[in-house]
């Protein structure tokens, strides 16, 4: 009999009688769901539409973002909405340098070697950007189809971008992001025919993987098919802000 | 991720007076976007010199299940088409399979 606490020990087997199991069943991202619930609460004090904007490096975040802006202002003033962005990459501030540069609020944050935004850089950003200023927050994730998928930032929509030099089955490649993504937007249509971009299958693996997307086809250079996005986008902000007004009038 | 997963599972073995954690299973789904091994590798990294330190770990993938709005039944989709095998419609109503979890400890 062991000495210390009475269990039996015979020989060389440790018979485990100290041993107990308890049950925990916590998510391991809980630190970063519990900032991004954090963040997703003062968007909505804000009244800021937020969208967590995904893609492979090179498929034309900024450049939609820059167009986006762009075709906004060609809207009658009611329609317009001012765009702000968070944007992430492993090093420099261009992608920051290139938004100011059309008159976008921009924050940029430099990674290091992380591969994807989390929650708390997220929160940390905000806080540079003066938001009551601004209907429309993009977060500009760091160029990966596969980290980012896992981290809430708070977001309220996630759009998955892909260009047509990409390929048809990209979808069946990063099902996890897709599967993610409310919007699914397929750019650089204007060189479309010159990489014989099949655009029926591209379509038809979309919607076999996320049939919940809705599918916006743009050119961010021509700026061709921008308009649907911003009024989705509008339409997105206004049920938003309504939304809210009906349940704290009902306080 | 497996350092997050460390910090709550030893926080919850102190919790309960343990000097030693055992066992660690955690519930790992099919869609999480995990990568098993580099869990596991990062577990016998980050466990040296913690209550950890000669913890098995055992991680149970959750398979992704799917309801059907139109049958009203669950299935369990073949790779990542989830095609209802009754009505052939394409559903994104996951119930399980997100799973991300540290499930239980043993501890002594």
């Amino acid at each position: 009999m062991c000495m210390d606490c009475g269990c039996s020990i015979a020989g060389n087997v440790e018979l485990k009688t100290h041993d107990r199991k308890i049950e925990i069943n916590r998510g391991i991202l809980s630190k970063n769901d519990r900032l991004a619930e954090q963040n997703r609460n003062l968007f909505k004090k804000q009244e800021l539409l937020v969208v967590n904007l995904l893609s492979s490096p090179g498929s034309g975040k900024t450049a939609s973002i820059t167009r986006m802006q762009i075709e906004q202002l060609k809207q009658k003033s009611d329609f317009r909405f001012k765009i702000g962005v968070i944007v992430g990459d492993l090093a420099t501030d261009n992608d920051a340098r290139r938004l100011r540069s059309k008159n976008i609020p921009a924050v940029q944050i430099t990674t290091g070697n992380a591969c994807h935004l989390e929650a708390n850089m997220v929160a940390k950003a905000a806080h540079k950007l003066d938001q009551n200023n601004l209907d429309l927050l993009i977060i500009e994730n760091v160029g990966n189809l596969v980290c980012p998928a896992a981290y809430d930032l708070g977001e309220d929509l996630r759009i998955v971008l892909l260009s047509v030099t990409e390929g048809e089955d990209k979808p069946l490649k990063y099902p996890t992001i897709f599967k993610s993504a409310q919007i699914v937007i397929i750019n650089k249509i204007d060189l479309a025919q010159a990489v014989e971009f099949d655009r029926d299958i591209a379509i038809a693996n979309i919607q076999k993987i996320a049939p919940q997307a809705q599918i916006f086809e743009i050119s961010a250079k021509t700026g061709q098919g921008v308009d649907s996005l911003l009024v989705f986008l509008f339409s997105m902000l206004k049920i938003k802000t309504l939304t809210q007004s009906v349940y704290s009038s009902s306080k | 991720m497996m350092q997050n997963t460390l910090d709550i599972a030893i926080a919850q073995a102190k919790q309960n007076n343990a000097t030693k954690i055992d066992r660690l299973t955690m519930n790992i789904g099919e869609l999480s976007g995990v990568v098993t091994e580099a869990l596991e590798f990062a577990f016998e990294v980050l466990v040296q010199d913690t209550i950890a330190e000669n913890a098995e770990l055992e991680i149970k993938t959750i398979s992704v299940v799917c309801h059907c709005k139109k049958c009203d039944r669950t299935f369990q989709p073949e790779a990542y088409i989830y095609q209802c095998p009754n009505c052939k419609q394409i559903s994104s109503d996951v119930i399980s399979g997100r799973e991300l979890e540290l499930a239980s400890l043993v501890i002594s």
